[in-house]
C-alpha cells in the first residue's frame, strides 16, 4: 500500500479512537448527576428498575477502575451495544439508529453527488465565459452563503406554502404505512424532495465557485495560453482546465463532508425529517445519553467511511498517486 | 508624498479601486451599521410585547411582528449584534491558531513536528464539526459570547492551518529567508518578518473566509438552541419562527428576513474576497 493511503488510514483510526473517547467521557463529565436524573425518569415505569440497573452497569460500571470502564466501553462499541434509549423507551439505541440512517443516506448521497457534478460543470462554464460569469456568480455566492436551515426555510416557504407543491413536514404522510408499495414510495419521494433540494442548492454554490476559480487559474497558465495561440476552441481549453481543476475539488469534497453532515442536521430540524440529526438533537434536549453516544459515533463513522471512499476515488483519478503504487515517483 | 504611498502599497490601491471590493464593502458597512445603530431606531425591547401579533412589515414594525406580538426588527438587530460578535471573535481566534500552526508546520516542513501538527489538523478536519459542537455545547449549561466563540473556533481552524502551511513551504526556501537563517535570526523573527509579512494579503483573505464560516457555524448552533444561553441571537429568532410554525403560517418576515440579512452579509464578504483575490494576484489582475 502506498504511503498516501497508509497515512490517511492512521488519521482515521486515531479520529475514531478520539471519538469513542469523547463518547466515553460524555456522561461522566456531564453537569449535574445523570444517574439521579435517570432514576427519577424510570421510577414510575414497569420493570424500569431492572433495566436501569442493566443500563448503568453497562455504561458506567462505576465500581470498577477507570481503565476497566474504558475497556468495557470499547467492548460495547465493537458489539454495537449502545444501550437502550430513554426517549423511546424501551427501544435499543441501535434500532433507532438503523431506522433513522435510511433517511440520512437517501437525502445526503444523491444531494452530495449530484450537486458536485452539476456544480462543477456550471462552474467550468462560468470560468471560461465572462458574460455567463457576471450573471451567474452572484447567484452562486448567494447559495454558498446561505445557512442550510435558512435555505430550508426559504425552500419550504416557496414550494411548500406559496405554491403548495410539496409537504414540508415529516418523511411520509400520517396515513401512509411504510412498505414497498408504489403509493408509499410516491409519498416518500414527495416528502423527500425538499430536504434533498435544500442540501443540493447550498452545496451547488460552493462547488460552482470552487471550479470557477480553478478554471480561472488554469486559464492563466502557460499551457492554456499556448493552446489559445494555437487557435483551439474555448471548449477544448475548458476541457483541459477542467481535468486539472477537478482534483482539488475531490479533495474539497473530503474537507467539506463534515460540514455538509452538520448542515443536514439543521435541515432535518426544519423539515421535521426523522434522520440522525434530528434524533441527536432530541437526545441532547432530553438528556438521553445513550442515544446521544450512539448517534455521535454513527455520524463520525459515516463521515470517516465517506472520507475513505473519497481518498480511494482520488487515488484512481490522480495519476501521480496511482503511479506511486507501481513505481516510486 | 501620496505617490510615494501608493507605489509602496500598490496592493491596497488595486484593492480599493476594484469594483467588487467597493460593492461588497458598501453592503458590509450597511449591515454593520444596522447592527450598531439599529437598536436606536426601535422604541421596543427585544423581549417585550410590542403590539398585535402576526403583523406584516409596516412603518411601526419594520419587519412585522412575531406570532406573540414581539417586534421582529428589534429582535433581528439585537440578534445580529450577538451573532456578529461571536463570529468575529471566533474568526479571529481560528485565523490566529490556524496561522501559528501553519507557520510552524510549514517552517519545520518534513520534520516529525510537522507530521504531528498535520496529523492533529487532519483529525480535526474529518471530525464532523456540528455533531461535535452539539455534544460540547450540551455539556455547558451556561454559555456566554466568549465561550460560544471558543466552541466555534475549535473546529474552524484546521483548513487555515493546512493552507498557511503550504504557503509557508513555498516561501521558506526563498533566498532572503535563507539569508536570515544564516544570520542566526530567531525562528520567531524569521516567521514574523520574512514569512508572515509576505503573506499579509493572503492571511487577510483567509480571515474573511474564516469570519464567513464561523458566522455560519454560530448561527447553526443558535438555531439548534445551543447558542448563548442569555439574550437573543439571529439563529434563535429563526428557531422561534420554525418552532411556532412561522413558515406554515406564511410569516416570511419572521422566518426569512433575519436569515436573509446574514446571507447578504456573507455574500458581500465573498465579493470582497473575490475582488481582493483579483487585486492581490497580478496574474488574475491583467485579465
Amino acid at each position: 500500500m502506498g504511503k498516501y493511503l497508509r497515512k490517511k488510514i492512521i488519521v482515521y483510526i486515531i479520529t475514531f479512537i478520539l471519538a469513542v473517547t469523547i463518547n466515553f467521557f460524555i456522561p461522566r463529565l456531564m453537569p449535574g448527576d445523570p444517574i439521579q436524573s435517570l432514576l427519577s425518569r424510570f421510577s414510575g415505569m414497569e420493570g424500569g428498575r431492572e433495566i436501569l440497573e442493566n443500563q448503568l452497569t453497562l455504561l458506567f460500571n462505576l465500581d470498577q477502575p477507570l481503565w476497566q470502564q474504558y475497556a468495557n466501553f470499547w467492548k460495547s462499541v465493537f458489539t454495537l451495544d449502545f444501550g437502550i434509549s430513554i426517549i423511546q423507551f424501551p427501544t435499543p439505541v441501535l434500532d433507532i439508529i438503523k431506522r433513522a440512517i435510511v433517511y440520512d443516506l437517501s437525502v445526503l448521497l444523491p444531494a452530495i453527488i449530484l450537486s458536485w457534478i452539476v456544480g462543477n460543470k456550471l462552474g467550468a462554464f462560468s470560468g471560461t465565459d465572462k458574460r455567463v460569469d457576471k450573471s451567474t456568480m452572484p447567484f452562486f455566492y448567494f447559495l454558498a452563503s446561505s445557512p442550510y436551515f435558512w435555505m430550508a426555510g426559504l425552500v419550504a416557504f416557496f414550494f411548500g406554502v406559496v405554491i403548495g407543491w410539496f409537504p414540508i413536514s415529516g418523511a411520509y404522510g400520517s396515513t401512509a404505512t411504510p412498505g414497498l408499495n408504489w403509493s408509499f414510495i410516491k409519498d416518500f419521494l414527495h416528502h423527500w424532495f425538499l430536504p434533498f433540494f435544500t442540501m443540493f442548492l447550498v452545496q451547488l454554490g460552493g462547488w460552482a465557485i470552487g471550479m470557477r476559480n480553478m478554471i480561472m487559474y488554469e486559464k492563466s497558465s502557460n499551457y492554456s495560453k499556448y493552446m489559445e495561440t494555437l487557435g483551439s476552441s474555448k471548449k477544448l481549453i475548458r476541457k483541459y482546465g477542467f481535468r486539472n481543476g477537478v482534483l482539488p475539488q475531490v479533495t474539497g469534497l473530503a474537507l467539506r463532508l463534515g460540514r455538509i453532515v452538520g448542515g443536514a442536521i439543521t435541515v432535518q430540524v426544519v423539515f421535521n425529517y426523522p434522520g440522525l440529526g434530528r434524533m441527536l438533537l432530541d437526545a441532547v434536549q432530553n438528556q438521553d445519553y445513550f442515544l446521544m453516544q450512539g448517534i455521535f459515533l454513527t455520524i463520525v463513522t459515516m463521515v470517516l467511511i465517506a472520507n475513505f471512499t473519497v481518498d480511494i476515488i482520488y487515488m484512481f483519478i490522480d495519476p501521480r498517486v496511482r503511479l506511486s503504487f507501481t513505481e516510486e515517483v | 508624498m501620496f505617490k510615494d504611498f501608493w507605489s509602496k502599497h500598490e496592493n491596497i490601491y488595486y484593492a480599493l479601486t476594484n469594483k467588487k471590493v467597493i460593492f461588497g464593502l458598501t453592503i458590509v458597512a450597511l449591515v454593520f451599521m444596522l447592527a450598531a445603530f439599529g437598536p436606536m431606531l426601535t422604541p421596543y425591547e427585544y423581549g417585550e410585547y410590542a403590539g398585535e401579533g402576526y403583523l406584516p412589515p409596516s412603518g411601526d414594525h419594520f419587519f412585522g411582528t412575531t406570532i406573540d406580538g414581539r417586534d421582529v426588527f428589534t429582535r433581528t438587530v439585537y440578534g445580529l449584534r450577538s451573532t456578529l460578535l461571536v463570529g468575529a471573535i471566533a474568526g479571529t481566534v481560528a485565523t490566529l491558531v490556524g496561522c501559528i500552526i501553519g507557520f510552524l508546520a510549514g517552517y519545520y516542513g518534513g520534520s516529525i513536528f510537522d507530521e504531528l501538527l498535520m496529523m492533529l489538523t487532519n483529525i480535526f478536519v474529518v471530525i464532523p464539526q456540528l455533531a461535535l459542537l452539539i455534544v460540547i455545547a450540551a455539556f455547558l449549561e451556561v454559555r456566554g459570547v466568549i465561550i460560544m466563540a471558543f466552541i466555534v473556533s475549535l473546529t474552524a481552524w484546521p483548513w487555515t492551518a493546512r493552507a498557511v502551511r503550504s504557503q509557508t513551504l513555498s516561501l521558506k526556501n526563498q533566498e532572503y529567508v535563507s539569508l536570515s537563517r544564516i544570520s542566526a535570526l530567531s525562528v520567531g523573527r524569521i516567521l514574523r518578518e520574512d514569512i508572515a509579512s509576505n503573506m499579509f494579503s493572503y492571511v487577510f483573505m483567509v480571515f474573511i473566509q474564516q469570519f464567513n464560516g464561523t458566522m455560519l457555524a454560530t448561527v447553526q448552533l443558535e438555531f439548534l438552541g445551543l447558542g448563548p444561553t442569555k439574550g437573543i441571537s439571529l439563529g434563535l429568532v429563526m428557531q422561534n419562527a420554525v418552532n411556532w410554525n412561522g413558515i406554515q403560517l406564511g410569516m416570511w418576515w419572521w422566518a426569512i428576513i433575519p436569515g436573509l440579512i446574514l446571507t447578504i452579509l456573507i455574500t458581500a464578504l465573498y465579493f470582497v474576497n473575490t475582488g481582493l483575490d483579483a487585486a492581490f494576484n497580478p496574474r488574475l489582475r491583467e485579465m
